[in-house]
């Protein structure tokens, strides 16, 4: 369960929100919305632990993610912006790098099996350099097969993705929780996600 | 999870930092050439004086390699930071130190190491004498890894700083110096009839120190600048 109480964050002088607190049980859906520059990278990253709030505390099953590090990072899968798909690697070799490095090497079958799920059949052996930017993105998104973890942050998913990608993921995002997953995402789409989601809007 | 050593996971960071330097070979190339170039430019500006070409050859081929090393280091972790992918190796659930020491040994590999190997060739241009060149070549092979670690903890610290690349000099050119002294020492001692066993001990004793604290100090430098 994660748990944030009174955080607050702050960029140069200006306060982008405080007091702001929610709980996400597992199985539970957070849907981060707000206008541009409203804060949403900004709390997304704090709840990964990359920049400590100005105020407040997170919490993973009780206990504050400063303390737990490691095992915090272990639980967590985090995809920003920025997709850390590498353009001289093949998208197969991205996948499979990508999951060494995060602590969960896979096999080449396994990696083949999730690009193929996303839609990239056939493009295992390109350059990412060549591919699209919605296929990119969705070379991106395999680490969310790839990876198992508990509690997936992710940061305008969508971008770039067409509708057959965008229906895809969202029964991706469903499978996983309705295996006990929790899921923090922003985005200005709607997501037709067929489990339990609850809105926090940043102003 | 439990299945993947830490040694498996450096080893998998320096086959990657290495399978990238071969898809993009330019990078390492720029900095070789920089060394060769460096390199032979003062027996070409000095003319044939062998005594005078003899006496500054330790000297000259350290500094070419400090900076040449120099040169290679703001691509240490830029790339990585533009795309994303320092973060998820920030976020891994390895340790950050792990895949940053992993990094750093790629750098060695592919700066520090062709440097060291390149040395003995063109060390005949100051014609040095063959054992000569051989201390030259131990020197920097003790001594080039203590610039990659000591020059990672630079690249850290200037990481998305607006002209990281001149303040990474300034910052770790300093920090330089005793290899400098001691490796360049430690062939002019040989030629002094002195031996080189206490130079090189010194740069050894440099190398444990860095292997020590240069991963554990990027790795902080690094967590700051991504905040």
């Amino acid at each position: 369960m994660l748990e944030a109480s009174n955080l607050e964050c702050v960029r140069g002088e200006k306060s982008l929100f405080r007091g702001l607190s929610f709980r996400l049980e597992p199985g539970a859906c957070l849907m981060v919305q707000g206008a541009n520059g409203s804060g949403k990278t900004s709390l997304l990253r704090m709840l990964c632990g990359l920049s400590p709030p100005a105020a407040g505390e997170i919490r993973w099953n009780g206990k504050p993610i400063r303390k737990l590090a490691e095992d915090y990072r272990g639980e967590l899968l985090y995809c920003g912006h920025a997709g850390a798909v590498k353009d001289e690697l093949t998208a197969l070799e991205n996948a499979r790098i990508a999951a060494t490095l995060a602590g969960a090497p896979v096999e080449e079958e396994a990696a083949r099996a999730a690009l193929r799920q996303l839609g990239l059949k056939g493009r295992e052996e390109l350059p990412a350099r060549v591919l699209s930017a919605g296929q990119k993105r969705r070379v991106a998104l395999t680490r969310l097969l790839l990876e198992k973890r508990r509690l997936w942050v992710l940061d305008e998913p969508l971008t770039a993705l067409d509708r057959a990608a965008v229906a895809n993921l969202c029964g991706v995002i469903d499978a996983h929780l309705a295996g006990g997953g929790m899921a923090v995402l922003t985005s200005h789409q709607d997501l037709p996600l067929a489990g339990r989601v609850e809105h926090l809007r940043l102003d | 999870m439990g299945e993947t050593s830490l040694v498996a996971v450096l080893g998998a960071v320096i086959r990657r930092d290495l399978l990238l330097a071969l898809r993009r070979k330019s990078d390492v190339l720029t900095t070789l050439f920089f060394f060769v170039i460096v390199v032979s430019l003062f027996p070409l500006g000095i003319g044939p004086e062998m005594a005078m070409l003899r006496k500054i050859a330790p000297g000259v081929l350290w500094v070419a390699a400090l900076l040449a090393t120099m040169l290679s280091l703001p691509r240490l972790f830029a790339a990585d930071h533009a795309d994303g992918t320092l973060e998820q190796m920030a976020l891994s659930a390895m340790p950050l130190g792990v895949l940053v020491a992993g990094k750093i040994v790629a750098h060695w590999l592919l700066s520090g190491l062709p440097l060291a190997l390149l040395a003995p060739v063109l060390g005949l241009q100051f014609d040095l004498p063959a054992d000569a060149l051989g201390v030259m070549m131990l020197a920097l092979l003790v001594g080039t890894p203590v610039l990659s670690l000591i020059g990672a903890v630079g690249a850290g610290l200037t990481l998305g700083v607006r002209g990281g690349g001149v303040l990474v000099s300034l910052l770790v050119l300093p920090l330089y110096v005793p290899v400098l002294i001691f490796g360049a020492g430690a062939v002019e001692a040989h030629i002094g009839g002195l031996g080189a066993t206490a130079h090189l001990s010194l740069l050894a004793a440099f190398l444990a120190l860095a292997a020590f604290f240069g991963p554990w100090a990027t790795t902080v430098a690094l967590r700051i600048a991504l905040e």
